[in-house]
């Protein structure tokens, strides 16, 4: 049982600290969860400490891959803005 | 008939170029003595300071602990300029150094102030012990801390014991309704909190922290972000509040949302105000609070003079690389100080023994004098001096004036390059003309040395009338001259919304 941190992370440092197992650590090129200490928080807290923390949608997972914050969940921003905005960024990247 | 320069005072170039910035006579005046003498050399607070002395931010604290509509955690951009954004996120160690650097090469370092990224008193570690090497190593630099308040009132013990004597907290609200509006949540107690219960412990943690630093001798400073039929009415009570808990200023700043910052704000279409608006509001806010004009929203890793960022000089290798000389910057640092501290002293004695205010004759020949003359705004482009001296295409910001028939008064300042340096490679469809010209939106008239023929004729086009005939005149009298101008020829007699054609 163990979270995972993926690509999206902003390493904003915010979760670091929280984990009571110490599990997290800066690593290239985010921050990332040791699978063998991550107790997700049991016993320790109702929810999971990097997941309440978090400022990034989606950047926090479960083992099945599961967004502990899924989009639109932090930002209140509507899905049909979210996809619209990737959309026209990634329009600009391939632009450059 | 005869006017006052309402403010009047000179002031030599430095990052701003304005030759008064407004916040002396009708703002600044207003602070006790001892808030001045602690005041005197921060760039931030004193009008007079911000010419010559610099200030630095360092980015050491990328952690922060609620979230708020205006702000993307996920942005970065090396050509924007605007709050939260840096480029490089530094240790503790680094950003001491860096500061140690910067101060011996820029000897009118003065300040050093820590903004985030995120907010510094989620990061405690980090920041203070940023703070403690540097009241160690630097002790003549005075430290300052921003943030938005939530971890304050078990902060201000530690804050107290490292010497920083000025804290700004971001307060856009009192009401937690309005609150529930701007902060979608908070990290508060080990748990996430949502919506309007959030907002109400985040006020409740600012109001208590306000409170204990006025309580320990503190200094604080309210910034507000003015967000358009969220808490533009609103910002009154505010400043009412912080004020009578005893906030020396308050920062009226403008919302910067954009669909491509990808801010809840940006995405939903909430709208930025108007520099009108903004000014309507630091106007109302100014009967009761002092209000700070001169504020130019820098990014949290800026480096130099307000209005300039020589951030980009002090890379890491350099910094990495660089040997100290401590005593020595120390004393170089003490000789500019004196030096600077003199002349402004010597200003403000000469202001002081001035008998009146210096009067600015108004040709009022031909016009009705019974009519009350309706106010007009102009914008100036300066290089320093107090002097009309500068190309209207090089102004990269201009000052605004207000005559009235009251007088002449300076009423801020608006950038010309927003905060947005980066050209085509944004995807901004505007041109820097086009820009320009939305910024100097209320403005009638702009006073230039020169202009080329394009942006006259647009300006023109957009009901701004150029004018190159004052170069190298003194800003106030050249405004005043202009006003006079437009008395006579009776374009200032119908009220703003009345076409100027109806009262022919």
């Amino acid at each position: 049982m163990a979270l995972e941190i993926n690509d999206l992370c902003v390493n904003c440092w915010a979760c670091e600290p929280l984990c009571p197992n110490k599990a997290i650590f800066a690593a290239s090129p985010h921050f990332e969860i040791d699978p063998d200490k991550c107790t997700e928080c049991a016993g320790d807290y109702a929810d999971a400490q990097c997941a309440e923390i978090c400022p990034i949608e989606g950047a926090i997972v479960d083992e099945l891959g599961d967004a502990l914050n899924p989009p639109g969940s932090l930002t209140g921003i509507p899905l049909q803005l979210l996809a619209e905005a990737a959309g026209s960024a990634a329009g600009t990247a391939a632009k450059t | 008939m005869e006017l006052p320069v309402i403010s009047n005072s000179a002031s030599d170039a430095g990052g701003c170029s304005s030759h008064s910035c407004g916040s002396t006579a009708d703002q600044i005046n207003q602070i006790p003595d001892e808030i001045l003498q602690k005041v005197f050399n921060h760039p931030c607070y004193s009008e007079d300071a911000h010419h010559h002395f610099a200030r630095m931010h360092v980015a050491v604290a990328p952690a922060c602990n609620i979230q708020c509509h205006y702000c993307n955690r996920k942005y970065d951009c090396a050509n924007e300029s605007r709050p939260g954004v840096v480029s490089e996120l530094l240790t503790p160690d680094q950003a001491a150094k860096k500061t140690l650097v910067v101060a011996s090469e820029i000897p009118q370092m003065s300040v050093l102030g820590i903004a985030g990224p995120g907010d510094p008193l989620a990061n405690p570690e980090r920041t203070f012990a940023t703070f403690q090497m540097l009241s160690e190593h630097a002790p003549d630099i005075k430290l300052c801390v921003s943030t938005n308040g939530l971890m304050l009132p078990q902060s201000v013990d530690e804050i107290a014991k490292h010497n920083i004597d000025h804290v700004t907290i971001t307060i856009n609200c009192v009401d937690p309704d309005v609150g529930a509006k701007i902060y979608p949540w908070i990290f508060w107690n080990n748990k996430r909190i949502m919506g309007r219960e959030g907002a109400a412990i985040l006020i409740e943690q600012q109001q208590k922290g306000l409170e204990a630093c006025i309580a320990k001798g503190i200094l604080v400073k309210v910034n507000s972000v003015m967000i358009p039929g969220v808490n533009d009415e609103h910002l009154k009570e505010v400043s009412r509040v912080v004020k009578s808990k005893g906030a020396f200023l308050h920062n009226v700043m403008p919302l910067i949302a954009e669909a491509e910052h990808g801010t809840f704000y940006g995405l939903t279409g909430q709208r930025s105000p108007t520099q009108d608006e903004l000014q309507a509001l630091q106007d109302a806010c100014a009967g009761d609070m002092n209000m700070m004009r001169h504020c130019r929203q820098c990014r949290a890793d800026a480096v130099g003079l307000l209005g300039e960022d020589r951030g980009s000089e002090f890379t890491l290798d350099k910094i990495a690389e660089y040997e100290l000389d401590l005593e020595g910057a120390a004393a170089r640092r003490a000789e500019v100080r004196d030096r600077i501290s003199a002349e402004l002293e010597e200003k403000r004695n000469a202001k002081a023994e001035a008998p009146a205010p210096k009067l600015v004759a108004l040709d009022m020949s031909g016009v009705a004098v019974s009519t009350p003359l309706r106010t007009v705004k102009m914008a100036v482009a300066t290089s320093g001096g107090g002097l009309i001296n500068q190309h209207f295409g090089h102004a990269k910001e201009f000052l605004i004036y207000e005559a009235s028939g009251n007088g002449v008064r300076f009423v801020g300042h608006r950038k010309t390059d927003l905060y947005c340096g980066g050209g085509d490679t944004c995807g901004d469809t505007e041109t820097t003309l086009e820009q320009t010209i939305k910024a100097l939106e209320g403005c009638e008239v702009v006073l230039c040395s020169k202009i080329g023929y394009e942006p006259w004729g647009m300006l023109e086009e957009a009901g701004i009338a150029p004018n190159g005939e004052h170069a190298m005149e003194g800003i106030e009298d050249a405004v005043m001259a202009v006003y006079a101008e437009m008395a006579a020829a009776g374009k200032l007699v119908p009220p703003l919304d009345t076409p100027v054609q109806s009262a022919a």
